[in-house]
């Protein structure tokens, strides 16, 4: 009995220190690891599985030559020169598109953010939660989606093209501009506040200067993403490179398509580059 | 008052010296802006012809009420998760393909450079993978998605694909810059004691690095559900291609449901990113 | 402006009703162009008394009147009128960094500025003999064209203060006006803003951190753990009297710490991500 009770006793000592001495089950319930893992695989077996994907197709001896001989044309562009003088109108129109939809979007942006923040503590702010929604529904719909439900009003073209990206933005700008203002020191806003001064000249006066910034260097970066996202729009006909390269590529003139992906290449470093000196020259 | 400096200042000039400035800057946008005008053909009025009118009054007319019956939604239902298995597909191959290329191109796992500077054929390897990925991320995967459509057929392989080059690239360049930027003191003692570089790598890089690494990840699937719904326009599969279909048809109704749909996917993906990301940190 | 308070006593916004007031009742009476300094350490409630008399904080207990109207019994259109004639200067000026001094010290004519004429001031500033009047008073009148951010403490805070002298105010409420100045910058600002108030014959109430200041003002207030510790003529305040009101708090009658707003903010955050 006491023997019993001596090994227990030793057994629980023991027991004690094995709990510190061994590792940690690999898989337990509350191994948060664990369960994201095992999702990720059920998740990526069930894709592939679900999905008629043809490698079988993609890797024929016929798609491998197809695709050969795409990338050996590929890798020589086009040079003729009223082709390139085409190309140069698209490239601009593509820009035009970009930095209009940008503008257009931070203008919109500005308006609707101011609705959609609460400015200071007592702001009732009861257009805030409409005023999100909106933003969000802009949002949330892709750039190219609007350009397929715009053509329907604005018929192709660049126009449609620029109004799909303005639309986009808008969401994007205006949910980062009322969250900049949100974040505002509210200092010099409560000292004109105190003052029985009206919101919009608040604003003018006391958030405005100081969030301005912030403003335009999110426009820029959103302006970087817009010039990418404009090369491609025309795919679905809303203007520019994207509409040259879905008909080139339609016609598998692969030369011009090379072309057509150096320009837009180019275009984006040159919209990079333009945006890094703008930042660079607010810094100052 | 009586400081000699502010005597000799003296009285400040009453014009804004800003002024010719803000002038010059409006003028030179309106220079930049008009002809941006002009070719983008921005006439807002063609929104508010008759005709256009007509069409556009015709076509929202019909988003209400949105299509609903059962066999349409389960249709919808389908081409979701269709949506999100070509996301996630493509996820996947893209890491299969952005992992050794990452491997290769990090100047951390380099066994020359532990003795001063790195030997030139590595450095051109490395260099060579790099610009690998910047072109595979530079191309958008809209336009890869044309391409393959072309090769294979419409179908959801082009979109994985695309997605796979594409986020490939991302990936690639994105997991370099957060293995260089840690800290590389561990995995540099582990190989000056002889251990190879992949060793180096689970046991040095990686433990420190694995949560920002996968955080990233789960941000680039939420971000690959938007483009493989887009990819769909191309033919691609998914949500967008019947979207498409829809649209090119005028069914208005139609359109409304899976515009509302995919709102509620990208909604979805967004909160569960979002949570996967906070609770894996 | 004729301000009397019965019994007020008042608490920060987010502060439970049951706690205790940061400011317990107060009975006071202030005559139209009366110049007050309030002092005492910190944490007396000097600044809440400020913000109740600005109509910024909602008295939780007792009455209030100016020129004999309670304000809060006034609709919101009368009573944001009447706080267009006070002036509430808080203690780190009120400043956004990358405006310019002339349109920060212009900021102050907003109350009887229409919408129009104020955004139209934006594009070229009207009223720039008015800006540089009133900076000259503070010895600035060579920093007009410059920007905020690139103003010291010192500077920042005269031009904070040279804001009143467009005011047009009636009742100007200055909290520390000169907690990042030197002494001689202290005695130039000190008497032009009981100058101006006087040319102006607005009633002047203004907490201050330096006794040696105060007591240079007709009537000085002491206030303790938000009582009202004594309501005297300057001449009345000695030494004992003030080593009373600072009791554990001696260092602040020694030397007041300066803490001016004296770091520039930093540079904006870089833009979430959305993709691509």
């Amino acid at each position: 009995m006491s023997e019993h009770k001596m090994s227990g006793h030793k057994d629980s000592a023991q027991a004690a220190n094995e709990a510190w001495r061994m590792p940690p089950k690999l898989f337990s319930a509350r191994c948060a690891m664990c369960w994201f893992l095992c999702g990720l695989i059920v998740l990526t077996v069930a894709s592939f599985w679900t999905l008629d994907l043809q490698w079988a197709k993609f890797l024929s001896a016929d798609a491998l030559r197809k695709m050969g001989r795409f990338l050996g044309e590929l890798l020589s562009p086009s040079t003729d020169s009223a082709f390139l003088l085409k190309l140069l109108r698209a490239g601009f129109e593509t820009l035009a598109m970009s930095a209009l939809g940008t503008l257009l979007a931070a203008i919109a942006g500005i308006l609707l953010a101011l609705p959609a923040s609460r400015s200071h503590a007592a702001d009732p702010a009861h257009w805030r939660a409409p005023t999100r929604l909106v933003l969000n529904a802009l949002r949330s719909i892709p750039e190219l989606v609007w350009a397929a439900l715009l053509i329907i009003a604005a018929g192709l073209g660049p126009f449609a093209g620029t109004l799909a990206l303005a639309m986009h933005t808008t969401g994007v700008l205006g949910r980062l501009f009322s969250e900049a203002v949100e974040n505002a020191p509210p200092g010099p806003g409560f000292a004109l506040r105190a003052r029985g001064v009206a919101e919009m000249r608040v604003f003018c006066y006391a958030t405005l200067p100081q969030i301005l910034p912030q403003l335009l260097s999110y426009t820029l970066y959103r302006w970087e993403n817009n010039i990418r996202a404009a090369a491609v729009l025309g795919v679905v006909g809303g203007g520019g490179l994207g509409q040259m390269l879905a008909f080139h590529m339609g016609l598998f003139h692969m030369n011009e398509t090379s072309s057509i992906l150096i320009a837009m290449l180019l275009l984006v470093a040159l919209v990079d580059a333009l945006s890094y000196v703008a930042r660079r020259v607010m810094q100052k | 008052m009586s400081h000699p400096q502010a005597t000799a200042i003296a009285a400040p000039q009453l014009r804004d010296p800003a002024w010719i400035g803000r002038v010059f800057w409006l003028l030179a946008a309106c220079v930049l802006i008009a002809p941006a005008l002009v070719v983008t053909e921005f006439k807002p009025w063609i929104l508010f012809e008759p005709d256009a009118l007509k069409s556009t009054k015709r076509f929202i007319a019909d988003f209400f009420p949105p299509k609903i019956d059962r066999e349409f939604m389960l249709m919808v239902a389908i081409e979701c998760w269709r949506t999100v298995a070509i996301a996630t597909a493509g996820m996947a191959l893209a890491m299969v393909i952005a992992i050794p290329l990452t491997l290769v191109s990090t100047g951390a796992l380099s066994v020359s450079a532990l003795s001063g500077r790195m030997h030139t054929l590595p450095l051109i390897v490395r260099q060579a993978v790099r610009w690998l990925l910047i072109v595979l991320r530079s191309i958008p995967e809209l336009v890869w998605a044309l391409v393959f459509v072309r090769v294979v057929g419409l179908g959801p392989t082009a979109g994985v694909l695309a997605i796979a080059l594409t986020y490939g690239g991302m990936l690639g360049k994105v997991y370099g810059e957060i293995l260089e930027s840690d800290e590389t003191h561990s995995t540099r003692t582990l190989m000056r004691n002889g251990a190879g570089r992949l060793q180096a790598f689970f046991y040095g890089l990686l433990p420190h690095s694995a949560p920002e690494l996968t955080s990233y990840t789960v941000y680039r699937w939420e971000c690959a559900i938007r483009s493989s719904a887009v990819l769909g326009f191309v033919g691609a599969g998914g949500l967008g291609q019947q979207m498409d279909n829809s649209m090119k048809m005028f069914q208005g109704s139609e359109v409304a449901t899976m515009l509302i749909v995919f709102m509620l996917l990208v909604a979805l993906a967004d909160q569960v990113s979002a949570w996967l990301r906070k609770s894996l940190a | 402006m004729r301000v009397s308070l019965r019994g007020l006593s008042a608490r920060h916004p987010a502060a439970t009703v049951a706690s205790v007031p940061a400011l317990k009742p107060v009975t006071l009476d202030i005559a139209v162009g009366e110049q007050i300094a309030v002092i005492g350490p910190s944490g007396a409630g000097k600044t809440t008394l400020l913000h109740a008399l600005a109509c910024a904080l909602k008295p939780a207990a007792g009455s209030f009147t100016l020129d004999g109207v309670d304000p809060w019994t006034l609709p919101v259109s009368q009573l944001q009128k009447l706080r267009g004639r006070l002036f509430l200067g808080p203690q780190t000026p009120p400043l956004p960094p990358r405006q310019r001094v002339i349109t920060a010290v212009l900021a102050g004519r907003l109350p009887r500025q229409s919408l129009f004429a104020s955004l139209r001031s934006l594009i070229y500033p009207t009223g720039i003999a008015e800006a540089e009047a009133a900076l000259t008073r503070f010895d600035l009148a060579h920093k007009l064209w410059d920007r905020v951010d690139r103003l010291s403490g010192g500077e920042r805070q005269r031009v904070g203060l040279a804001r009143v002298l467009l005011s047009s105010a009636s009742l100007w409420l200055v909290d520390e006006p000169l907690s990042s100045l030197d002494p001689a910058r202290s005695r130039l600002a000190i008497d032009t803003l009981t100058a101006a108030a006087r040319e102006a014959g607005a009633t002047l109430v203004t907490t201050l951190h330096q006794v040696d200041v105060a007591t240079r003002f007709p009537r000085v207030l002491g206030l303790r753990d938000g009582e009202l510790h004594f309501d005297l003529p300057a001449a009345q305040v000695t030494p004992e009297r003030l080593r009373e009101l600072y009791a554990q708090h001696e260092h602040e009658l020694l030397g007041a710490p300066a803490d001016g707003g004296d770091t520039p903010p930093g540079p904006p955050q870089t833009p979430a991500m959305y993709c691509r």
